[in-house]
């Protein structure tokens, strides 16, 4: 009873917020929207016994995919008046794609049905009741199908670089930091042992060094006048 | 009694009696690690600290607490109202139920769950949605530059956190936090796995937006990063929100790496210490470390911060995966 009500509650709480995401006028509530679509699909995950596939989505998705969104969404500048300017013009060919995929839809649902072992698959992501379910994805994933599932990392490989050679630029003038030289430099700034509670005055340390002898400099300075000098 | 007990209103009753057993205790950690901070600092910069309001200053954070409550809560005019008062209750909610999972003794977690470690994985990679959400909602420039640097950063940071629980795991074969200590009762997993150790306290000092790794609230560049624009409670809320994630961090070092409640040695004076002692001692000297670290070390520049995260940890941690995975099978050490 108690596993029913949570799940119509969730199930329901999932779709209203994945209404939402299309519908809100400010992008970020939408991807807002859209992280809490992915909470629910979890929690029905976690009503379904896939504690494992629940905690990857929250990881993967809510923890790492939603916050890139966000971190983009909420760099855009959007003008919601420009927005919604050519809403009379677009509305008719929105109109009727719109109801074309709804045809669609409904030819597709009108001919879907369960299959006849439906109800012994249903719910039932474990193998046996001594396998966990990370070990059942394990299973499946790096021993039945483990070829496929290094082809599959390999073509993401191949994206990745792709991304990065097509997007990344040498730009001109930057400057980069060498940081093994930068520690191992010695003169200008080194590491001093300080006994703790004496003061830099008693053992000689003095920060900044003190000024060279200014009697050269005057002549320089005539031209430039410091302020503060009337 | 005990058909009560095993009706659901008794389970929940029972749940909720663990979780404020649980809750109770950290929450006064909390309120005594801002003073322990203080204190610690003080020493170490050769100081005496707070010591006016009780003795010791022992009543500092509630004298703290109280002067926060008094004041006025104010939200900026372009500010997101719903989205501004959410951010501190979201981030200080998700360092509370992080607890839910953590075994402070053999069989006294509230929730002891198959994926426990992911849980807590899931929770704190959460945490970053407070910072964004309020950089966004407060509209000021230094906030959103704040939440922006702490986006980036947290992500970072979580991939190698990722891997250095991956290695864990590969020593223990469960997901279940309990597990994980009981796999440690002979030896704790910082002598075989030490270079983790050390990246995971690192990488968990930069997912706490702890110094040297405090450039979220840096407040040299950005006045107070993040929450320039908090007040009042939704400020303390913040506050509190970050002292329970560095105490929920370093539960999670214990766990991982330093045994959880066992004792170091199994033998006369230490097994008569109960295990949850031991636990909360090992936290404390973690805690102590982060306000070490914070007294002795410089922030970080940004470039400098992400170089370490993406060049060093990353494939350092991933090298030492591979490694640990080759001599667990190679040895035949791999857990059934």
């Amino acid at each position: 009873m108690i596993a029913a009500l949570a799940f119509y509650l969730f199930a329901a709480i999932l779709i209203a917020s994945a209404v939402m995401v299309v519908t809100a006028r400010n992008p970020v509530h939408s991807v807002l929207f859209l992280i809490l679509a992915f909470f629910n699909a979890a929690a029905l995950f976690l009503i379904a016994g896939a504690e494992f596939l629940a905690m990857i989505l929250v990881i993967v998705y809510v923890g790492a995919v939603a916050v890139l969104f966000l971190f983009v969404v909420m760099m855009l500048d959007i003008d919601f008046a420009r927005l919604r300017e050519g809403f009379q013009r677009y509305a008719p060919i929105g109109a009727i794609i719109g109801g074309i995929l709804f045809l669609e839809l409904v030819l597709v649902v009108g001919s879907w049905g369960f299959s006849s072992q439906a109800n012994e698959l249903r719910l039932a992501p474990n193998p046996g009741a001594d396998v966990t379910n990370a070990e059942a994805i394990g299973r499946i994933l790096y021993t039945d199908y483990v070829y496929l599932f290094q082809a599959s990392g390999l073509v993401l490989l191949v994206a990745m670089i792709g991304a990065i050679v097509l997007t990344h630029r040498q730009r001109e003038g930057t400057k980069r930091q060498n940081i093994a030289a930068q520690v191992y430099r010695t003169g200008s700034v080194a590491l001093e042992k300080v006994p703790s509670g004496a003061g830099i005055a008693t053992l000689g340390i003095r920060r900044p060094p003190e000024p060279e002898p200014e009697a050269p400099k005057v002549t320089h300075d005539t031209g430039h006048g410091h302020g503060g000098h009337h | 009694m005990d058909g009560f007990l095993a009706s659901p209103i008794g389970i929940l009753a029972i749940t909720v009696a663990q979780t404020l057993a649980l809750l109770v205790p950290v929450l006064i950690a909390v309120a005594y690690l801002t003073l322990a901070e203080r204190k610690v600092l003080a020493a170490m910069q050769l100081r005496r600290g707070p010591n006016v309001v009780g003795p010791f200053g022992l009543l500092q954070p509630f004298a703290d607490a109280l002067k926060m409550l008094m004041k006025e809560t104010i939200v900026p005019s372009g500010a997101n109202r719903f989205l501004f008062i959410l951010a501190p209750i979201l981030l200080f909610m998700l360092a509370m139920i992080a607890w839910a999972v953590i075994p402070v003794q053999d069989g006294w977690a509230i929730a002891d769950i198959n994926v426990g470690i992911l849980y807590l994985f899931a929770v704190s990679s959460l945490g970053v949605y407070g910072v964004i959400i309020a950089g966004w909602a407060s509209n000021s420039k230094y906030a959103f530059l704040g939440a922006l640097r702490s986006a980036a950063q947290m992500v970072s940071y979580e991939v190698s956190i990722g891997f250095v629980i991956v290695t864990v795991l590969l020593c223990v074969g469960s997901l279940n936090l309990t597990d994980v200590v009981r796999a440690q009762e002979r030896v704790w997993f910082f002598i075989p796995l030490f270079p983790m150790f050390i990246i995971f306290f690192i990488s968990a000092l930069a997912e706490t937006n702890r110094a040297p790794f405090d450039l979220p609230e840096g407040e040299s560049e950005l006045v107070a990063g993040f929450f320039v624009e908090y007040s009042s409670m939704s400020f303390a809320l913040f506050f509190l929100g970050e002292y329970a994630n560095m105490i929920l961090m370093s539960a999670l070092t214990t766990i991982l790496f330093l045994g959880g409640w066992h004792p170091p040695m199994h033998v006369e004076p230490f097994i008569w210490v109960p295990g949850f002692v031991w636990f909360a001692l090992k936290i404390a000297l973690l805690l102590f470390v982060f306000i070490w670290v914070r007294a002795t070390f410089p922030r970080y520049r940004y470039d400098q911060l992400m170089r370490l995260g993406w060049k060093v940890f990353l494939p350092f941690s991933l090298v030492w995966l591979v490694l640990t995975a080759a001599v667990l099978k190679l040895a035949g050490w791999l857990p059934a």
